[in-house]
């Protein structure tokens, strides 16, 4: 009798803020960018810097830094556009990263009850044990407490 | 043989708008809601002070026919810094006059975004969404968002009271004659 294992494999971003490197569903990601302008203007999200144009496009600035690694990002600031669920309504939001960025393919771990909401799961890369990222969770908007929970129905690990 | 339809390019939609500033910001308001733009020194004389007033941006009143204008301080309004108005929006369809620093420019935008949803507070309700001018991003500014119902009500009540206490005044002053 044979035995098959048959694992679930996903594309994934490594990004790396400070010295911590953490992850993003690749099939999230729409680009790296260089350095541009931000701009700001009066609101009451303080979690937001404010906003990039982008091809014609406004996109949100988010530095989720200081929330993971106790600092904001200052030096060699690109920015990494990923897109955002609003309910069933996707959304650009521009995270600021060092650029050293990396596409992998790794299983995805399951995160456990005890996890903060900001860990959607976890990965194993060069003995480092990775969080991925829920941004619902860790990026500002109407259901920013949601329970990633949901993000990771699609998620399957079968042996 | 029949000539193939007239192929127009549509021309995306234009809408008239006035950048000025408050506290050094940048900001956007369609033409159409603004009903008058007035110098600060030509309503000497013609604001009233609500002494007890209710909504700390809002210190003075302006009567224009049938309507009291509820006077904004633009920079408490949206929290930046404190600025002299030189000038006074009248605007459309809301009993609003709000304070600006002055008019930048008139000019046209043909794109407006709504505001992205990561924006979730108050900000939701002050602008329609961005537009990009020269390179530039500038909010465009909801009219109605100013003063909010609540504020409004609480404002039609604290004038109400105030008219209140000046008829009973006079009615006692009548009376002690």
């Amino acid at each position: 009798m044979s035995i098959v294992a048959e694992i679930a494999l996903e594309s994934f971003v490594l990004l790396r803020l400070g010295e911590r490197r953490f992850a993003l569903r690749a099939r999230n990601i729409v680009e790296l960018i260089a350095p541009s302008r931000v701009f700001r203007f009066p609101n009451h999200t303080t979690q937001l810097e404010g906003v990039i144009l982008r091809r014609g496009r406004i996109i949100p600035v988010c530095d989720v830094s200081e929330r993971l690694v106790g600092t904001k990002m200052s030096v060699r600031r690109f920015y990494l556009i990923t897109t955002r669920l609003f309910g069933t309504q996707k959304e650009a939001i521009a995270l600021p990263v060092s650029g050293d960025c990396e596409l992998i393919t790794a299983e995805l771990t399951p995160r456990s009850e005890s996890d903060s909401a900001h860990v959607a799961g976890w990965l194993s890369q060069g003995g480092d044990v990775i969080e991925i990222l829920n941004l619902e969770a860790l990026t500002p908007g109407p259901n920013a407490v949601r329970s990633s929970a949901a993000t990771l129905q699609n998620a399957e690990v079968r042996a | 043989m029949r000539p193939g339809p007239v192929s127009k390019a549509r021309a995306p939609r234009a809408e008239q708008i006035i950048l000025f500033r408050i506290g050094g910001q940048l900001f956007a308001i369609s033409s159409a809601s603004v009903q008058e733009v007035r110098s600060v020194d030509s309503l000497t004389g013609t604001t009233q002070e609500i002494p007890q007033s209710t909504v700390r941006k809002v210190r003075h009143t302006i009567r224009r026919g049938d309507t009291t204008h509820y006077v904004v301080n633009g920079t408490i309004h949206f929290g930046v810094q404190a600025a002299a108005a030189s000038l006074i929006f009248f605007l459309r369809h809301t009993p609003t006059a709000l304070l600006v620093d002055g008019i930048e420019k008139m000019t046209s935008m043909t794109y407006l975004q709504a505001l992205p949803q990561a924006f979730c507070h108050e900000e939701r309700e002050w602008y329609r969404g961005l537009t990009a001018l020269d390179q530039t991003v500038v909010p465009v500014v909801r009219p109605e968002g100013f003063l909010s119902v609540e504020e409004l009500t609480l404002l039609d009540r604290t004038l109400q009271a105030e008219l209140e206490k000046e008829q009973q005044d006079s009615a006692r002053t009548v009376d002690s004659e």
